[in-house]
């Protein structure tokens, strides 16, 4: 078994998704329960692969690769096919494999408009290749290519099963992740000539260490990374696509996008821009930082002034963000595993945010949040998970939430050596004072939507109905591990301490 | 000057020694055009129906003689270096006759099912293909020269097929009199290098001018710039490109592949030879010249091409784009030029299986639309699920995409310019980068329209067969995008130009 995982774990992982779509591509079209059979079985698959891998994971070795999958792909330039998985990857690798058979489950009676279950459930398995090989890829060329694998299928879900204005807000987040990408790509490509060993091998790159690399090279090289990584977290000032891109998204698109593409982004930082570019990070760490705090009022700010429920969640989404990048900005092991911490925890919060929205933008077919009210009477169990997805997102100790924001914010007050301690403190008490107003946001959405009586339009709209099953078998993996990370925070950080150790240690140059 | 004129009036004459195996792909070309030819003459209308397999069967019979060479790995120097069969050439010979070969399964039902004249087209085609395989094989100055006549001139008659049609006699004359304009002063150039060259061989030129060192600016700057400009007209780069729209619309959808695909990769491959094998030694001078070429034609071309409504406009500015991408590692050509040939030529090849590709899904959704404008593209995903997927692998690929070849195009194209490390290098790498995202929005507008809009008012969905050698172009041409694009190195292998001698 170990052998078997050792050699076609990461490869079954990354690519039963894909042939599940390929599989798919032969059913006809009117079959729809036999899509949804094969989406199901391929993410699950995919998931009982990485349980699987999670059971044979060493965790004393959490720090360095495991399952390594080594092959010559594109020798000519020097980039193989390798892949792995370690206390960085592990997380987020298992939120991916996790969400997406949730999210098939949940389009079981979800389909959204216009139809055609075929093409929207093969864009999703299409989607977790990518996702999941972002993950584990450890070439630099790989993991571009897997991180560019995303963009296509989640523009048309956006564009063919969005909302009213989806033709703008898929093409806006498009265009926004390619230039990015565009120019991450020549940043990889300047990385390359310019370090000691040619080669996109991360392993090699990560232990070079921008070795030979001048400062000034690294400084350039890492703002086109910051570019591409920085519009996908999405960081202040480039986070106009997002609130855009999650409204107008199907249910299932918001989710996927919350709970995993966002993290694509910082997970960049953590993996590729901070070991890589030791002293480039040094140098944009304040940036990032004062960006990320910014983000953090500014996303707060935003949720205060909407009107729509949904995109109300996706400012949230850039506050909640904005912690995370706090965290990476510090450069210490303590940042970078609150910062993992966080993705995974807004990953699984916000998620579950999207799914509460689209299930009440079925039932009362509006998501104006004046004209919500009395869920909790019309729809108690409803009511109460959403109370507790506040409650989680807005960091309540106790749920997983917290330990995404308290310790980034902790962290802040004693960056890496060489940054300014004044200026991180500083943003310490702006940061901690953006978790009151999310507190503000958060209760304020849920008093408006939640409590009270109904409003007289849904009063008695027999079409508002409690929890389906359904939603019950998606939705309870995602509540049972927002409580049991919240007690047990140390089942993450156990994992990822080593690995975010030897990142820090990296980007400090240590 | 004069002297060594005089010099070469003085040699004895030496009867050319030619190897009639490393010619083998072009006589069968040559036979091919004499079937074609005399099939016509004696069967007259009952030909029709076997032209386009004649030529078919011709361009692939020609593929065999190339593998073979190409396993034996031998170089063939013929004419005293002026004809040469290398690894460059054959890739080069193989890519037109591969992409000729799919332009002729594109126009098969096209042609038949129009009021074309069949058998002359085929016989056009084929030998416009000639002429391209010669230009792949010219070291030498003349022998480009007639070369780039011998593919035009077919071409120019080709554009104007549609005889009944104005909008596809003005493609025709306009590409006639803009051609033959460039290659008065392509001529002009050349004859400009010969002088003070002594030669007409381009490493014998190339090695003259690196002698000349800076005294003869002015003149070599000149001579560079006026063959640059000739076949900036051929590869329709800014501010040389006005024709290629108008011709590209009003010419025969398979004529407007051929032109934007093969006739355009021939400009190329003419740019290549005299670039590389030739004017190299002046880095100083043709760095700066193409850099402004490349620069200016992605980007005037894809800001054109956001406004465009008729695909197959949008194609031929995206064209003009593409042509400035291709154009980038020529602006690098000094640093190393290897590298930067493979990368010109990797991003023809790929170029060549997208837009190919791309055309043929028009001509197959046009049988049924009998319109090219892209709003009434509206719904195709509906009714033509298989051809939508296509077209947009073939659009996300010309964006750039992985893991549709696009982007391994593109990546190499920035890996030369990055290696440089000079300051026109980063400048067209940042450029690029920012055209990469620009052209996205265009592309992915017809990608919308199939996939997001509503089917237009009163259309007609009632399914339309497509033609099997057309589903066959579409099959061949979306299999190639996708191992470029997964497998690159397949395609990295055949353009490893490392064991070549150029610049003299």
């Amino acid at each position: 078994m170990t052998d078997f995982l050792n050699d076609w774990g990461l490869i079954l992982v990354t690519f039963v998704p894909l042939l599940g779509g390929l599989v798919m591509m032969a059913v006809p079209k009117d079959s729809e329960d036999t899509h949804k059979a094969i989406a199901l079985v391929a993410s699950g698959v995919s998931l009982v692969l990485t349980v699987l891998l999670m059971i044979d994971f060493d965790y004393d070795q959490a720090g360095t690769l495991q399952f390594v999958v080594d092959k010559e792909w594109i020798p000519l330039i020097n980039s193989g096919f390798i892949l792995g998985l370690d206390g960085i990857s592990l997380p987020l690798l298992a939120l991916t494999v996790l969400v997406v058979p949730l999210v098939v489950v949940y389009s079981w009676n979800h389909i959204p408009e216009p139809g055609n279950a075929k093409a929207f459930l093969a864009l999703i398995l299409l989607l977790e290749t990518g996702m999941v090989g972002s993950f584990v890829a450890q070439d630099l060329i790989l993991f571009f290519v897997f991180f560019e694998v995303v963009l296509l299928p989640m523009f048309f879900m956006i564009g063919v099963w969005g909302g009213p204005d989806r033709k703008y807000a898929s093409i806006k987040f498009f265009l926004y992740t390619l230039f990015g990408s565009a120019l991450m790509i020549v940043s990889f490509l300047a990385l390359y000539f310019l370090s000691a060993e040619q080669t996109f091998d991360m392993r090699v790159l990560s232990e070079l260490g921008g070795l030979d690399i001048a400062r000034t090279s690294q400084i350039l090289i890492f703002g086109g990374m910051f570019m591409g990584f920085g519009i996908k977290v999405p960081m202040f000032p480039f986070h106009t696509w997002l609130p855009d891109a999650h409204t107008q998204a199907p249910t299932q698109g918001s989710v996927i996008l919350a709970a995993v593409l966002l993290k694509l982004g910082t997970y960049g930082f953590v993996r590729i821009a901070l070991p890589f570019l030791p002293e480039g990070a040094q140098w944009w760490a304040p940036i990032i930082a004062v960006l990320a705090v910014i983000g953090i009022i500014y996303g707060a700010l935003g949720c205060l002034a909407q009107t729509d429920m949904k995109r109300l969640i996706a400012f949230s989404s850039v506050a909640h963000m904005g912690f995370v990048m706090l965290g990476i900005a510090t450069l210490t092991d303590f940042g970078i595993n609150a910062a993992i911490f966080g993705m995974v925890a807004h990953g699984l919060i916000t998620g579950m945010l999207f799914f509460l929205a689209g299930s009440v933008k079925e039932r009362y077919h509006t998501l104006e949040i004046k004209r919500l009210g009395g869920l909790l009477v019309q729809a108690p169990r409803m009511g109460w998970i959403m109370g507790l997805c506040a409650m989680a997102s807005l960091g309540l100790p106790g749920l997983a939430g917290f330990w995404g924001e308290f310790p980034a914010i902790l962290a802040a007050y004693q960056p890496a050596e060489m940054l300014n301690e004044t200026l991180f403190r500083v943003l310490m008490v702006i940061a901690a004072l953006g978790t009151v107003l999310a507190a503000g946001y958060l209760l304020w959405l849920y008093q408006r939507t939640a409590m009270g009586t109904p409003t007289e339009e849904f009063a008695a709209d027999p079409e508002i109905t409690d929890v389906k099953f359904t939603e019950w078998v998606s939705w309870t993996p995602l509540l049972i591990l927002i409580v049991v990370l919240g007690f047990l925070p140390s089942l993450i950080f156990d994992v990822t301490n080593p690995a975010a150790t030897t990142v820090a240690l990296a980007a400090t140059g240590g | 000057m004069l002297s060594t004129l005089l010099q070469v009036d003085a040699l004895p004459f030496d009867k050319p020694g030619l190897d009639y195996y490393a010619l083998l792909p072009e006589l069968i070309l040559v036979g091919t055009v004499v079937v074609l030819a005399l099939f016509d003459a004696v069967k007259l209308e009952r030909a029709r129906p076997a032209m386009p397999a004649i030529a078919g069967l011709g361009l692939l019979a020609s593929l065999i003689p190339l593998a073979t060479m190409a396993a034996d790995g031998e170089v063939w120097s013929m004419l005293g270096g002026a004809y040469v069969v290398d690894s460059l050439a054959l890739v080069l010979k193989g890519l037109f006759i591969v992409s000729a070969y799919v332009v002729v399964l594109l126009s098969t039902n096209y042609m038949a099912e129009g009021d074309y004249w069949e058998s002359e087209y085929y016989t056009l085609l084929v030998c416009s293909v000639l002429g391209m395989t010669v230009m792949a094989s010219s070291r030498d100055l003349i022998g480009i020269f007639v070369a780039l006549e011998l593919l035009s001139i077919p071409a120019y008659m080709l554009a104007a097929w549609r005889k009944g049609d104005e909008r596809s006699n003005e493609a025709g004359m306009k590409y006639y009199l803009m051609g033959v304009f460039a290659s008065a002063i392509l001529l002009y150039g050349l004859s400009l290098a010969y002088g003070l060259g002594g030669s007409t061989l381009l490493s014998e030129v190339g090695r003259r001018f690196a002698e000349l060192g800076t005294e003869g600016v002015p003149l070599v700057t000149l001579a560079l710039l006026f063959v640059i400009i000739g076949f900036g007209f051929k590869v329709s780069a800014v501010p040389f490109h006005q024709w290629a729209p108008d011709t590209y619309e009003g010419a025969p959808t398979p004529v407007t592949a051929f032109l934007a695909v093969l006739s355009k990769g021939a400009g190329f491959v003419a740019l290549i030879m005299v670039t590389y094998f030739g004017f190299v030694t002046r880095s100083d001078v043709i760095e700066p010249a193409f850099f402004v070429l490349s620069v200016s034609s992605m980007t005037v071309g894809n800001l054109i091409a956001l406004r465009q409504t008729n695909l197959i406009r949008m194609l031929a500015y995206s064209g003009i784009a593409q042509a400035g991408f291709m154009l980038a590692p020529f602006a690098v050509a000094g640093a190393d030029p290897t590298a930067s040939i493979q990368a010109t030529v990797t991003y023809l090849v790929i170029y060549a299986a997208m837009n190919l590709g791309a055309f043929a899904v028009v001509i197959a959704i046009t049988r049924r639309t009998r319109s090219a404008e892209i709003e009434d593209l509206g719904g195709l995903f509906s009714y033509m699920p298989g051809l939508a997927v296509a077209m947009t692998l073939f659009l996300a690929s010309l964006i750039g995409i992985p893991p549709l070849g696009g982007w391994f195009a593109k990546f190499g194209v920035f890996a030369v310019l990055v290696d440089a490390d000079t300051g026109i290098g980063w400048a067209t790498a940042i450029f690029m980068a920012v055209n990469t995202a620009v052209a996205a929005y265009y592309y992915l507008k017809v990608a919308r329209a199939m996939w997001f809009d509503d089917l237009p008012a009163g259309a007609d969905t009632s399914p339309v067969r497509t033609p099997a050698t057309l589903t066959f172009a579409v099959g061949v041409t979306v299999v190639a995008t996708l191992v470029f694009g997964v497998l690159p190195q397949v395609l990295s292998n055949l353009t490893d130009f490392s064991s070549l001698a150029q610049g003299g």
